[in-house]
């Protein structure tokens, strides 16, 4: 019964994933004349492949947004004559070549060192470090609150999937998908803020360190702030959880497991809490984990609308400001934060289904 | 349900049919209509052109819904700071909104379905090649990107399009790929190629039009994301110009009054684009249940 239980959570697990480099798996020959284990192969391989992107990401985003604007035009004062905008030009380094900019970019990114920011007069890695944990603080909310709303829905709308209820969460979980979030956060600050007046509609509250980085969440006024945007910007991984959770929950109230569960005369409760949430939880921690990079791109919007003081408004603030250095290292920081959960997905399906590594071959 | 029922009808009537068995989407349909009317002909029947100044009033600013204008007429949803109609401007709004949806959607479409049959007939390096960089694409979230892009092009329409389109080609090229495989293994490609058809006739005109039923599905849907997309990208202030305010950039505008209870200005565009994207979604559920026999209920 449990080989059952597994082989099914497998199936599952790469249905409800959202395809990833495992699509066009490797085609070669599995490689075990070439070296004893291919799981070896394989992560040698992936690791290239991530390394790959970076670079190319780097190239790419140095080229455009060092072809964006003209920064010394935003920070020279108005009455600044030449000569002063020259010597702020020289003192950021933007009179030289282009090609000499970017070497001495690489040069300085393999060390850690991604610029100092324009406006801030800071290294650029430092401004973001200082946003990034309000920013964290926010995405793992979203992720708590996605899960704690969306699977108990997901598994209400699975297990009745014709009663009103069950086509209800559904169909609120297409509103979920498709509604901008920075609506459903107006929306938010117009009732809680602006009508009820119980919590409040921009900033971050009070923060407390913990282990030497501030948090908002163990203070009342923290939390009272984390709230909306927390809400916000988990509608929609709510709805996808509700999604998975319905489709998985479907799917697995079907398998001859489960019947003869019932047929041994369990209690439903513990059929549903047991053994179908078992199944069902994989592919939602899955794509959850998958998802915390986009959410921590999505709290770009969910920031702005809350003046939250995150990475996301920061990189706002330094696109209008054109202050590239910080443009730059918080896309490189979040590149490497998408190549990384990817890496670590392909991997973890690499060691759980050999199909992966062996390049489909017995697939 | 016998397997012969459960395959859609050949003729459009019978789709139609199959359509109208759920009345929600009968209604959103309905609504949609409407919108997409509204929105083409919002230079006619719009009360006011809200962006030919000497149309405005400034004594009119701020009125309320239901208000009555200096010219005794009455601004059901109300004025904004600049004595500006809110229904016109909506109007109008709602036109730029579908009008970049649906461009972007038309160019990225054409251009996925393109390299997704492409890849997949031609197999091999071509495929690898376009198939990963459809995974790097797609391996970074869409608002991200088209923020960035926005950010090296600048504010614009034409830039908004392009940089809806750079998002989304890649889930057409996915969708195609992945449908031309399969058909490509059917008699009549096989067929086709015994009769050493040329490969480019084969492609396009055998191969592209019988995928192309997920393809409208998808592209159904992706209507709707593109408007979201627009928006947000527009409320963040890297999207449209003020001078061509889409849905969004109007709600980024009334945003700033929001707290001080002047609800209207940006309530009323957030209601419309709401109702737009709401529309698509429930029809394009719906268009797929009905083009996917396996699904239908």
């Amino acid at each position: 019964m449990s080989e059952a239980a597994g082989a099914d959570t497998l199936a599952a697990h790469a249905k409800a994933s959202p395809p990833t480099d495992a699509d066009p798996a490797p085609r070669g020959t599995p490689c075990r004349s070439l070296a004893g284990d291919p799981m070896l192969v394989y992560l040698i391989r992936r690791i290239g492949g991530a390394l790959g992107v970076v670079a190319v990401m780097a190239v790419v985003v140095f080229l455009a947004i060092y072809a964006v604007g003209d920064p010394v035009e935003v920070l020279a004062s108005p009455e600044a004559d030449q000569a002063e905008r020259a010597a702020i030009a020289q003192r950021l380094g933007l009179d030289r070549p282009l090609v000499i900019q970017f070497v001495t970019f690489i040069g300085n990114a393999l060390q850690g060192d991604l610029g100092r920011s324009f406006v801030y007069n800071v290294p650029a890695v430092e401004v973001i470090l200082q946003r990034l944990p309000a920013t964290l603080e926010l995405a793992l909310a979203g992720l708590l609150i996605a899960m704690v709303l969306g699977i108990p829905l997901g598994l209400v709308a699975g297990l009745r999937p014709n009663s009103w209820t069950g086509r209800g969460i559904m169909s609120g979980s297409i509103l979920g998908f498709s509604l901008p979030n920075f609506w459903i956060g107006l929306m938010l600050i117009l009732l809680f803020a602006v009508q009820l007046r119980i919590l409040p509609a921009s900033g971050r509250g009070e923060t407390v360190p913990l282990l030497g980085v501030p948090v908002a969440f163990l203070t009342l006024d923290g939390l009272r702030h984390l709230v909306l945007p927390a809400l916000t910007l988990a509608l929609y991984k709510t709805a996808l959880v509700i999604r998975i959770t319905e489709s998985g929950t479907r799917e697995v109230m079907g398998q001859d497991y489960i019947r003869f569960a019932r047929a041994k005369g369990l209690a439903p409760a513990r059929i549903v809490l047991v053994h179908v949430l078992k199944a069902v939880l994989i592919p939602v921690v899955t794509v959850l984990g998958l998802e915390l990079g986009s959410m921590i791109a999505f709290a770009v919007v969910t920031e702005t609308v809350f003046a939250y003081p995150g990475m996301g408004k920061l990189l706002i603030e330094s696109i209008n400001r054109l202050d590239r250095p910080v443009v730059v290292a918080y896309l490189m920081l979040t590149v490497v934060i998408f190549v990384v959960i990817n890496l670590v997905v392909d991997l973890a399906y690499a060691a759980l289904d050999p199909r992966v590594r062996l390049g489909g071959q017995d697939a | 349900m016998s397997a012969a029922a459960a395959l859609p009808s050949p003729t459009p009537a019978g789709w139609l049919r199959r359509y109208a068995r759920r009345p929600g989407a009968v209604i959103a349909l309905v609504v949609l209509v409407m919108l997409v009317a509204a929105a083409g002909l919002a230079p006619w029947i719009a009360p006011q052109n809200p962006y030919d100044l000497a149309a405005l009033d400034i004594m009119d600013n701020m009125l309320a819904p239901g208000q009555e204008l200096g010219t005794g007429r009455i601004a059901w949803l109300g004025t904004d700071d600049q004595g500006r109609d809110m229904l016109s401007a909506i109007l109008y709004g709602l036109r730029i909104s579908l009008g970049v949806a649906i461009a972007s959607v038309a160019a990225a479409s054409a251009i996925g379905a393109t390299l997704g049959v492409v890849a997949a007939y031609a197999g091999g390096f071509v495929e690898a090649l376009i198939m990963r960089v459809v995974d790097l694409q797609l391996s970074f979230p869409a608002i991200l990107v088209a923020l960035v892009l926005l950010a090296v092009f600048g504010r614009g329409i034409d830039k908004v399009v392009i940089a809806l389109v750079v998002v989304q080609w890649a889930y057409y090229a996915r969708t195609v790929r992945g449908s031309a495989l399969v058909e490509s293994r059917r008699e009549y490609i096989q067929a086709a190629r015994c009769l050493a058809l040329p490969r480019g006739r084969i492609v396009f005109r055998h191969l592209l039009p019988n995928c192309l039923g997920p393809l409208i599905v998808v592209a159904t849907v992706q209507i709707a994301h593109a408007i979201a997309l627009e928006a947000t990208l527009s409320f963040l202030g890297v999207g449209v110009p003020v001078t061509e305010p889409s849905l969004g950039l109007l709600i980024a505008h009334g945003y700033n009054y929001l707290l001080s209870g002047k609800y209207w200005i940006s309530v009323f565009p957030g209601v419309a684009l709401v109702i737009a994207i709401v529309a698509i979604n429930l029809a394009g559920d719906r268009l797929r249940e009905v083009l996917n026999p396996r699904g239908a209920r």
